[in-house]
């Protein structure tokens, strides 16, 4: 399954542009307030038609300017889970989740799987008024599975939410993510969320994709923390939990050497992701010793970018991956960095939160 | 309660709600359609179209009678073409008399079903595309359900003011007992003959009573729907 976006839109003084590719797992399209993220994907939707350009799923066409096709809506295949859930307040939840069933001969998944997945089963016969925000979304990703699409989309679907609700819908996302097998367009402009759950990364600006790639690629990429934003930068690790200390610690082994990191609620052996600010790693050119801080990870220099303020930012090797750390000009200058210097990494255990640690779950 | 009422004061009240009732299941899918055209609709004339509708609330209703004479009675176009090729007579029959009552309680009810259409969220109706939906199956299954009190609540008053209607049906179909003679007609025939008030009471008191009992469960139904809506 592979879906591919060209499409041109003039909205009288904003101009979209948008070409990108997406496959299985979640494409993060990213991008400030106004930079035409959901202008994208309602393009994909059939809600909005765009002045130019094709969109095809499987090679086949969803719209093309030039062969005169736009597909309607209701024949796309696509479920689109809405930032404000959009429940139909006439329907029960079991209702509700049903309602695109009966256009299709069979779902994806089957429906007990979807509303176990989801945690639902005590929901179903309850009306949309007497659900939180947060069961609404759950209910509303279910009701976009169950209409058996070939790609979702996801508007910002965690925007409307508080962060205990957010981190109550985070784990089913990333479930999703990896077992549903369809690909996932989600929009957001919360570079938490995007680190956790996106396989591919699109950055827009302005009506433009600045840069797509896989994620760990474009989160480590020291030119794209402007765009990201500084106190956003920070590159993401792959690690695998090794042992759960008696002290309330959680030890990973990642590529680049061992994390000690406050407890991860996860099973030893469970692969992980975890995202690490560039603002919390501080470089030393000696191993350090007689500090508090747990980690102090091996790493080469990569590339040092000077901003045009007082900060730079360093992107490091750490084993096969890569982690950015943000210092002042004058201490990379006074260090002498430079690509190919060998130094250490010092990463305090607290400073990496529990949101900043997703999970990964094999492909079964 | 039939011996409180004498036979003729009777087929009054009777043929009033069946002029009513039948004066609302023909119009109420036009003004369905026409609340939707109205609520949703973009093109120049639709201003044209709103005004056509809401003419008859602001006419004199006798003169809204008097045009329906003019294009339904026996030799006018529409008349003579329904007499001539489906044998229907309108004028100065109870038929007649439900058209007059439907044109009249049209207005109102194209209100109350298009207040209800504006009411309802069209990002529901998009979302239930995305999930699959035809456009007809949304209004199935979407739109209708949740304009449903809106409707009832039209269709309510509209059956309280056909009931009622008096102007444009004693113009369009006269006041014949047994005939055309609806509630209205009624309590206006007993007050011109000497001794005909106690009977004009009666029929003022059960026109009372259906008119309230009317509006209060059209005030219901626009209260749940709101509840519905806002909860």
């Amino acid at each position: 399954m592979s879906i591919s976006v060209d499409i041109t839109h003039d909205f009288g003084g904003f101009q979209l542009r948008a070409a990108f590719e997406a496959g299985e797992g979640v494409t993060a399209i990213f991008g400030r307030s106004g930079s035409g993220k959901t202008t994208i994907i309602n393009a994909v939707a059939g809600l909005l038609k765009p002045q130019a350009g094709r969109i095809t799923v499987n090679g086949s066409p969803l719209f093309d300017s030039a062969a005169r096709i736009d597909m309607p809506t209701h024949k796309r295949r696509v479920g689109y889970v809405f930032q404000d859930a959009r429940l139909f307040p006439h329907l029960t939840v079991l209702q509700n989740l049903r309602y695109g069933a009966r256009f299709h001969r069979r779902p994806t998944l089957p429906q007990d799987d979807i509303i176990q997945m989801l945690g639902l089963a005590p929901l179903l016969s309850r009306h949309p008024t007497a659900l939180s925000g947060g069961e609404k979304q759950r209910v509303a990703i279910g009701r976009a599975l169950l209409s058996a699409p070939d790609l979702l989309l996801m508007d910002e679907p965690l925007a409307a939410l508080d962060t205990a609700r957010k981190d109550e819908i985070l784990p089913y996302l990333e479930r999703l993510r990896d077992t549903a097998g369809l690909p996932i367009l989600y929009v957001s402009h919360a570079m938490t969320e995007v680190a956790r759950l996106a396989n591919t990364l699109v950055l827009l600006e302005n009506g433009a994709v600045r840069r797509a790639g896989p994620l760990a690629d474009l989160l480590s990429d020291p030119d794209l923390a402007p765009l990201i934003g500084l106190r956003d930068t920070g590159a993401v690790l792959t690690a695998r939990v090794t042992t759960h200390h008696p002290d309330g610690l959680t030890e990973l082994a990642c590529s680049g050497g061992a994390l000690l990191l406050p407890r991860v609620q996860a099973a030893p052996g469970s692969p992980l992701r975890v995202r690490i600010h560039a603002h919390e790693i501080m470089l030393s050119l000696t191993a350090p010793t007689g500090i508090s801080a747990l980690n102090v990870l091996p790493v080469t220099v990569e590339q040092v970018r000077m901003g045009d303020g007082p900060g730079a930012i360093v992107r490091l090797r750490c084993g096969q991956e890569h982690l950015l750390a943000r210092v002042t000009r004058r201490s990379a200058t006074a260090m002498g960095l430079v690509p190919g210097l060998p130094c250490h990494a010092i990463v305090k255990s607290v400073s990496v939160a529990q949101g900043d640690v997703g999970a990964l779950h094999s492909t079964a | 309660m039939t011996d409180w009422l004498t036979p003729a004061e009777w087929a009054a009240v009777a043929l009033s709600l069946k002029v009513g009732l039948w004066a609302i299941a023909c119009s109420l899918p036009l003004a369905i359609g026409t609340a939707l055209i109205l609520a949703r609709g973009r093109f120049p004339g639709l201003q044209l179209l709103n005004g056509l509708v809401h003419l008859p609330l602001i006419l004199p209703p006798v003169v809204t009678g008097y045009l329906l004479l003019l294009t339904f009675g026996r030799r006018a176009p529409v008349g003579a073409f329904l007499y001539d090729v489906l044998d229907i007579t309108l004028a100065f029959r109870w038929t007649g008399a439900a058209l007059a009552a439907a044109i009249m309680a049209f207005p109102l009810m194209v209100r109350a079903i298009r207040l209800a259409i504006e009411s309802v969220d069209p990002r529901l109706e998009q979302a239930a595309g995305t999930l699959g939906a035809s456009r007809l199956w949304v209004f199935l299954t979407i739109t209708l359900p949740l304009i449903a009190p809106g409707i009832i609540a039209g269709a309510i008053l509209g059956f309280a003011k056909a009931m009622g209607e008096f102007g444009a049906t004693i113009t369009f179909v006269s006041n014949i007992p047994g005939q055309t003679q609806t509630l209205p007609s009624a309590i206006y025939a007993f007050l011109q003959v000497p001794g005909g008030e106690a009977s004009a009471m009666k029929l003022v008191l059960v026109s009372v009573a259906l008119s309230m009992a009317a509006l209060l469960a059209s005030e219901l139904l626009a209260r749940r729907a709101t509840r519905r809506r806002q909860a």
